[in-house]
């Protein structure tokens, strides 16, 4: 990302601002729109901290984990579990004992979906780097073994996740319902992108992974064993991924054993929107993707999936790279 | 041997023991209904048709010209809706299958066109994703527009009568087999599969097929040499997705019923996957062998498992692991160990050995 | 002074994939001087550099920094041993800034404040424009100035090593007197250097020994003097007098 203001590539960011204009005058009311401009974004937010981890690694090491989905999934499970415990927190009416239940419940989905990524980077992926056709096969055997695994632990049937009673309901600002929890979700996913982008742009870890991903080899070079920081990336994002799929879950409300090959086609989209390797485009695609989907889905729901593919074909022409395609591939 | 080497297109298995499975395969399929009795028997064997060619369908695109694409079970499912929407719309007759078989290739060439060039304006790795995006809308979308595709519950048609269960056309069964319109329909479904195959074996063989090879190999060179990709990629890939769509109206006139799950589910996808990997890519005899082995383990690993899982229901997690329901599972494993230690699949294997 | 040469090739034979380039590279490559690495296009001095900084692996033979074996190693391994390496792309990191890439460079500094004022000012000195441009990112830097970071990079902490691949090319004659006078002084400070160059003034001014290679081999080694005042042996090996 250029330092120069006025150096900065700033078309792409007015996409964002621009759809939900566009949308204000079809969805009909203001308080309409901003439930669903808040839902969006929330939705966004959501994306984006599951896609942030897949678009490093892919960046950094040309690994195309083509079964991230499953850390979605095993966070979520994880989470439904940890808060199946915790009965009395989650039934309470006050905040802060809801959100003493979900914060450990995330950070346990967050813990055990990052030790499945170590497994997952160390036996999987390991074995077949910089062969792209085997990558996609193999990582996409994982998803479906994962997948069954969860079956095995959890049962194949749906699991309801309710959200805890003071996260329910809606805030009302001028007459716009506004979801308490997707409020949580949009400051959760800052948060998560305040720390990405300082851990990126002011540490040398960060310099480093952006490095790596514009050339491995002159990083290599340099002195610094880049495998290991993929591995710690691999992992980080596999948390990443955990975390998301916890707060899907909750979004849902719900969750099925396939929930990660289902949100996998959404987080994709959304890096090639984005450009493979940039978090920010990450970012953005993941808003313009929760905004559409949310806009869309209120006006003409038939066409919700097919409306976040128009989105990504219509990217892919004007840029064929993403909107932030990082230097080198 | 002149005869055979024409039919086969010069590409012949090369390995004796290879030769002699295709051979074994061959006959069984083509005897199946006489030597496997049983309703199920014949069922596996008319999906070992269909698959045979939806997966050389697919190894013509990812084996032969190097696309990875998981739209291809769109294109199966635009077959079998063809059909079976023409058939429930304008009743159960040839004209209305041929007219829904035309409909479903136009559609396909339409789309796999389209599809073709996209994938050439951007990477693979996008395009790979992009497919899988394309295909799952694709699936939604069957299932959501219920007039046009009966929804979620699919749509249940009859067939010509010819090719009926309910025909027969004589009252005495003939070596245990009664000889009735099913017996037909598989026999049609055989025929089917025969040339098709025959014709990819042309079809690679060619002078075609070969610059479909070097492109695979090394795009920037065939390029440079003179050939235009963007010509040869893009008839690779409606190829493939016309004979995908033929196979698919092939399982629509065997089940006489299609569903968003019958043809469109991502399960179909990874089964195909499994089976030109397992089988071995680039090579189409490994559809052949892989879809033979493929379908009929998963008729039967279910059977399997349930002995395995009812005998082990002492330990519960053993149980659970080994119920039938979880085959995926274990075809999971197979095939994640097939992409480590079997790259070229059995064919491949084969073929090395004897030429060692 | 250590008489024993710094880097050695012994037999180093390199295959990529199927293509076979180094047929058996013998290279000596002593203390404290520029040993410089001649040849005409696609002779295997690149895939030579290469082979040093472990980026690809010799299928044979041997190669050794100091008393350390490096045959096998990774490159960070090497590069953490006192190599230097600027590759003939330059390896710069285009979205990162000028001032980004020379602190990857440095590692022995977290920061931008712990980099060697000292170092910094003697390159601020030699290359204008990496100071010029220190805040900017760096894939906005001209070709030329490209290459005065990309050297900058290599010489912004000590090094025992430093192996160029032709770091003049596109550079305008002003700059590579600069750039002579750093490898001059650098020389000065008993850093070894082996550097790929076509360059004649960088021969004349700075080589200390030469080696010639062709078709994966090296065909003639020896010194600098030696080599520039025998025309004719030019001649024949390179196909142009110096």
């Amino acid at each position: 990302m250029s330092l120069l203001k006025s150096d900065f590539d700033w078309k792409p960011l007015a996409l964002v601002p621009v759809l939900a204009l566009v949308a204000l005058p079809l969805t009909g009311s203001l308080s309409t729109w901003l439930t669903l401009t808040v839902a969006g974004l929330a939705m966004g937010m959501i994306i984006f901290i599951i896609a942030s981890g897949l678009t490093l690694i892919f960046g950094l090491m040309d690994v195309l984990n083509f079964g991230h989905g499953v850390f979605i999934a095993l966070g979520a499970f994880v989470a439904s579990s940890v808060l199946g415990l915790m009965g009395d927190w989650t039934g309470s009416g006050e905040l802060w004992r809801n959100l003493l239940a979900v914060f450990p419940a995330m950070l346990v989905a967050m813990l055990v979906a990052g030790a499945l990524g170590l497994a997952f980077e160390r036996f999987i992926v390991r074995p077949v780097y910089g062969q792209h056709l085997k990558q996609i096969l193999i990582t996409m055997g994982g998803m479906i073994i994962g997948e069954e695994l969860i079956k095995v632990i959890w049962g194949p049937a749906q699991i309801p996740l309710p959200l805890p009673e003071a996260l329910r309901g809606s805030v009302f600002v001028a007459d716009a319902a506004i979801g308490k929890y997707r409020l949580l979700a949009v400051a959760v996913g800052l948060v998560v992108f305040g720390l990405l982008a300082w851990t990126l742009g002011r540490t040398k870890i960060g310099l480093l992974i952006r490095a790596g991903v514009q050339d491995r080899e002159m990083v290599e070079s340099l002195g610094y064993r880049i495998g290991r920081l993929f591995v710690g990336v691999f992992v980080v994002g596999s948390a990443l991924a955990g975390l998301g799929g916890v707060m899907w879950g909750l979004f849902q409300q719900n969750l099925v054993p396939q929930m990660g090959a289902q949100v996998n086609v959404l987080i994709f989209i959304v890096i090639i929107i984005g450009g493979l390797g940039s978090t920010g485009g990450a970012l953005l695609g993941a808003l313009l993707v929760g905004l559409m989907n949310n806009y869309v889905g209120f006006l003409v729901p038939t066409l919700t999936q097919f409306a976040s593919i128009f989105l990504m074909v219509a990217v892919l022409l004007w840029r064929p790279q993403g909107v932030y395609p990082v230097a080198n591939r | 041997m002149f005869i055979l080497k024409r039919l086969f297109s010069n590409d012949m298995p090369r390995s004796r023991p290879l030769a002699l499975l295709l051979v074994l395969l061959a006959i069984g399929l083509a005897f199946a209904p006489f030597v496997f009795p049983g309703v199920k028997a014949l069922s596996v064997a008319a999906k070992v048709l269909v698959f045979i060619v939806l997966v050389a369908s697919f190894d013509l695109l990812l084996g032969y010209t190097g696309i990875v694409s998981f739209a291809h079970t769109m294109f199966f499912g635009i077959g079998a809706y063809g059909v079976a929407i023409a058939a429930t719309r304008l009743g159960a007759g040839w004209g209305a299958l041929l007219v829904g078989l035309g409909a479903s290739l136009l559609v396909s060439l339409v789309l796999s066109f389209a599809i073709g060039l996209f994938s050439l304006r951007v990477r693979a790795i996008f395009f790979a994703m992009i497919t899988l995006a394309v295909a799952a809308a694709f699936q939604t979308l069957a299932s959501q527009l219920s007039d046009f595709t009966g929804g979620e519950d699919g749509l249940t048609f009859r067939l010509p009568e010819l090719i009926s269960p309910s025909f027969e056309f004589t009252e005495e069964p003939f070596l245990g087999v009664s000889l009735d319109g099913r017996l037909l329909c598989y026999y049609l479904l055989f025929v089917t599969a025969v040339v098709l195959v025959l014709a990819l074996l042309r079809i690679v063989n060619s002078p075609f097929g070969r610059v479909l090879q070097a492109i695979r190999e090394n795009e920037f060179r065939a390029e440079a040499i003179g050939y235009r990709v963007v010509v040869y990629r893009t008839t690779a890939a409606v190829l493939s997705a016309l004979f995908a769509t033929l196979a698919g109206a092939m399982l629509a006139i065997w089940l006489r019923y299609n569903g968003p799950d019958t043809s469109l589910s991502f399960e179909i996808m990874i089964d195909v996957l499994l089976i030109v990997v397992i089988g071995g890519m680039g090579t189409i005899y490994g559809s052949v062998v892989g879809a033979t082995l493929f379908v009929v383990a998963q008729s039967y690993l279910q059977d399997l498992l349930r002995l395995g899982s009812e005998a082990a229901s002492g330990l519960p997690w053993l149980a659970a692991l080994l119920s039938p329901d979880r085959w995926l599972l274990w075809l999971g494993v197979l095939f994640v160990l097939s992409v480590y230690y079997f790259p070229t699949g059995v064919v491949g294997r084969l073929r090395a050995r004897a030429a060692a | 002074m250590n008489q024993e040469p710094l880097l050695t090739l012994e037999g180093v034979h390199t295959h990529i994939g199927a293509y076979h380039i180094l047929h058996g590279v013998d290279l000596a490559v002593p203390r404290g001087q520029l040993t410089m690495l001649l040849g005409r296009n696609g002779a295997g001095k690149t895939t030579t550099l290469r082979t040093i900084m472990g980026l690809w692996h010799a299928s044979q033979g041997r190669v050794r920094l100091g008393t350390h074996d490096i045959t096998a190693a990774r490159t960070p391994q090497i590069a953490e041993l006192g190599v230097a390496y600027v590759p003939e792309n330059m390896g710069i990191f285009a979205d990162l800034t000028v001032k980004e890439n020379m602190l990857l460079a440095a590692r022995s500094a977290r920061t931008a404040d712990q980099l060697d004022d000292v170092r910094l000012q003697w390159i601020f000195r030699l290359f204008p424009a990496v100071q010029k441009f220190w805040n900017h990112p760096a894939g906005k830097l001209s070709g030329g100035q490209k290459q005065m970071l990309a050297v900058s990079r290599a010489i912004v902490e000590p090094r025992e090593l430093l192996i160029i691949d032709e770091p003049s090319k596109g550079l305008a004659p002003a700059i590579i007197n600069n750039m002579i006078d750093a490898f001059a002084e650098l020389k000065g400070q008993g850093v070894t250097i082996l550097l790929v160059e076509q360059n004649i003034h960088f021969a004349e001014r700075l080589g200390d020994t030469v080696a010639v290679m062709d078709n994966g081999r090296v065909v003639h080694s020896g010194s600098m003097a030696a080599f520039s005042a025998d025309a004719q042996l030019q001649q024949s090996l390179l196909g142009l007098a110096l």
